[in-house]
């Protein structure tokens, strides 16, 4: 995300520029249809820009942020099922809907599911892309694209395939996982159908999805640190080990802060994967909150109350994006 | 029981530290300082290849089974102890998805939404990109913050009111429900300002001298100029678009417009006991994906990995 924000510097200068004062400005104007060169003033630049940013704009306005604030409000009335045929009987109800939710042990649940999900599985990943990344990028190996190309593709698939195919690993009476397991003589799991073992199995299929993407930027990132470094803490004395911890890491860490704020943000959305392998089961051991919010939303028709639920979804990524900026701030 | 196991482990145990103190005599004493050096590197690579290739293995397990399953009789993917490999292969359950099950219709709908998304998405994101990069006007700034606000909006924020919208625009169970929403993307705009920014501007104020209006400048300068973006920013909404679940989900309430993934996780509630054919649906659904990604991965990867390290 750090690549995104805009430099601040020469990009910033050149917005200082005025258009030409008005007189003069309007002289280039009409000149422009005399086909003078160079007769273009800034103004109709401006002018040509809005024109390209238009229909992005637009769409990104109208399908996208205005929903979103129309989700704020949402959140704050009754509408639901009635409301849907005839909007105008819609209630506005305050911070009903979030006292309800304070109120609701499922949702209290769905919450830790997702925290769960988000704080177990996210360093997993995170931990297995670092360690591929660093296997690949091991100056003793060749085929490296090669292996790199196998790591990520898991990454393009389908997810609502994958989780399928997953499901049927996971059958605790002819699934490939057990089968593997009782040859080294672990009993039978009944992964999906087993309240303890089923968001575990879901983490698995996560991190065996999610880990190639991070691994490519990992790979960028141990590439951007300089030879020089190594070598000389190889001078010092320094292990493998050493080096690890005292070079690599911590040059690693505006990558570290990219990976784990995209994979954290990620994780907090679960959905897909419950949806289609437990249903949210066993006993709710598996809803997260989206999927609560699906449910709420889309199967009940519950919309201000499920609006309330995104809401407090948003809240909690804010929060847990902020802690990880923070975080890398005091470690720097 | 306890202290046969450890007995049983102990002289294992010796004899390891013993093996590796030998060696590590054997360097001490030789004195061929080059030639251990040489075998111990040849050891690290070999732990590291066999570390790669289990890795390796562990990726590409699940989707070899799934291609290994799909062609397996009726049943046999549920059998124990489980077959790997089909005793006899056989494609009935691609012609029951084909001909029962209409997945050709799916595989239509899917294709259509994914190949508009991503054309369409294509010239709205990387005019606005170009704008932002090398366009100046006022307001550009602030604009440009405004949208980055957006990135850490969680898009399911948006979903319960802009169903509301699509519904009232009559767009709920069309096609255009999926489509339209996906035709600009922050991202997207993103990663083509980023690229834009290298054209240089002697460029394109030379294109103006010679008097080519703005809408020319961009077809004819920036675009030739973008291309590996684009065709990383293709790749990319094209693999989001076709995978997207949860919005198609929600828009699509008639199952002749649903695509692949909704199909999918339909039939998946109603077949659970068929797991060769839910294997050959699976199949379906990737392989367009994995073929779009193994040809194009170039751009794919290294758009990815631009995208991320700049900043």
């Amino acid at each position: 995300m750090s690549a995104t924000i805009p430099p601040s510097g020469a990009a910033s200068d050149e917005l200082l520029s005025e258009p030409l004062p008005g007189m003069l400005g309007g002289l280039r104007r009409r000149l422009r249809w005399s086909r003078d060169p160079g007769a273009r003033t800034p103004a109709d630049v401006g002018k040509a820009a809005w024109w390209f940013l238009a229909p992005a704009l637009i769409l990104i306005f109208v399908f996208f942020f205005l929903p979103v604030l129309a989700s704020l409000v949402l959140s704050v009335t009754d509408f639901d099922i009635y409301a849907i045929a005839n909007p105008s009987g819609t209630r506005f109800v305050g911070l009903a809907n979030y006292a309800k939710l304070m109120h609701t042990p499922e949702f209290w649940q769905a919450l830790r599911n997702t925290f769960y999900f988000a704080l177990v599985g996210g360093p997993l990943t995170i931990t297995v892309s670092l360690a591929t990344a660093l296997l690949l990028n091991a100056r003793l190996i060749r085929f490296k694209s090669f292996f790199r190309t196998i790591y990520f593709t898991p990454f393009v698939t389908t997810l609502v395939a994958v989780a399928i195919v997953w499901r049927y690993l996971y059958h605790a009476r002819y699934g490939l996982l057990n089968y593997a397991l009782s040859r080294v003589g672990v009993s039978p799991i009944d992964w999906l159908g087993n309240p303890h073992w089923a968001m575990p199995a879901i983490i698995l299929l996560a991190v065996w999805k999610q880990f190639g993407y991070n691994m490519l930027i990992f790979i960028a990132g141990l590439q951007a640190i300089p030879q020089d470094l190594y070598d000389a803490a190889e001078i010092d004395g320094a292990g493998p080990v050493r080096r690890f911890f005292n070079v690599t890491l911590p040059l690693l860490g505006p990558t570290m802060l990219f990976v784990s704020v995209i994979t954290m943000i990620g994780y907090f959305q679960l959905f897909s994967e419950p949806y289609v392998m437990t249903s949210g089961g066993p006993l709710r051991a598996t809803t997260s909150v989206v999927l609560m919010m699906y449910e709420e939303g889309f199967r009940w028709w519950r919309m201000g109350y499920a609006a309330a639920i995104a809401f407090v979804l948003f809240i909690v990524i804010l929060i847990a994006t902020l802690i990880q900026f923070r975080l890398q701030k005091e470690r720097t | 029981m306890n202290s046969k196991e450890q007995k049983r482990t102990a002289p294992l145990v010796a004899a390891s530290s013993s093996a590796d103190s030998s060696a590590l005599q054997a360097t001490r004493q030789g004195g061929g300082g080059f030639e251990s050096a040489l075998v111990r590197r040849r050891v690290s690579q070999i732990v590291l290849y066999a570390l790669l290739i289990i890795g390796a293995l562990i990726a590409l397990f699940p989707m070899l089974w799934m291609l290994s399953a799909s062609f397996m009789p009726t049943g046999e993917a549920s059998t124990y102890p489980p077959h790997l490999i089909p005793s006899r292969i056989t494609f009935t359950h691609y012609r029951e998805l084909f001909t029962r099950l209409n997945l050709g219709r799916y595989l239509f709908n899917s294709t259509l939404i994914a190949v508009t998304v991503t054309a369409v998405s294509l010239v709205v994101n990387s005019m606005a990109g170009y704008a932002f990069a090398k366009l100046r006007f006022r307001g550009r700034d602030r604009t440009f913050r405004l949208l980055s606000l957006g990135l850490v909006l969680p898009v399911q924020i948006a979903m319960l009111p802009l169903f509301l919208l699509m519904k009232n625009l009559h767009l709920v169970n069309t096609y255009w429900g999926v489509i339209i929403p996906g035709m600009a993307s922050i991202f997207g705009i993103f990663l083509i300002r980023q690229y834009a920014l290298s054209i240089p501007d002697d460029m394109l104020d030379a294109a103006r001298i010679d008097g080519a209006s703005e809408l020319r400048i961009y077809w004819e300068v920036v675009v030739p100029g973008i291309l590996p973006i684009l065709a990383t920013l293709a790749i990319w909404t094209f693999l989001a678009t076709w995978n997207d679940f949860m919005w198609p989900l929600i828009v699509l309430s008639d199952e002749a417009h649903y695509t692949l993934p909704v199909a999918l996780a339909n039939l998946s509630g109603e077949h659970v006991q068929d797991t060769e054919l839910m294997m050959a649906g699976s199949v379906l659904t990737v392989i367009p994906v994995l073929a779009v990604f193994l040809f194009l991965q170039r751009y794919y990867i290294q758009g990815v990995m631009a995208g991320s390290v700049k900043g």
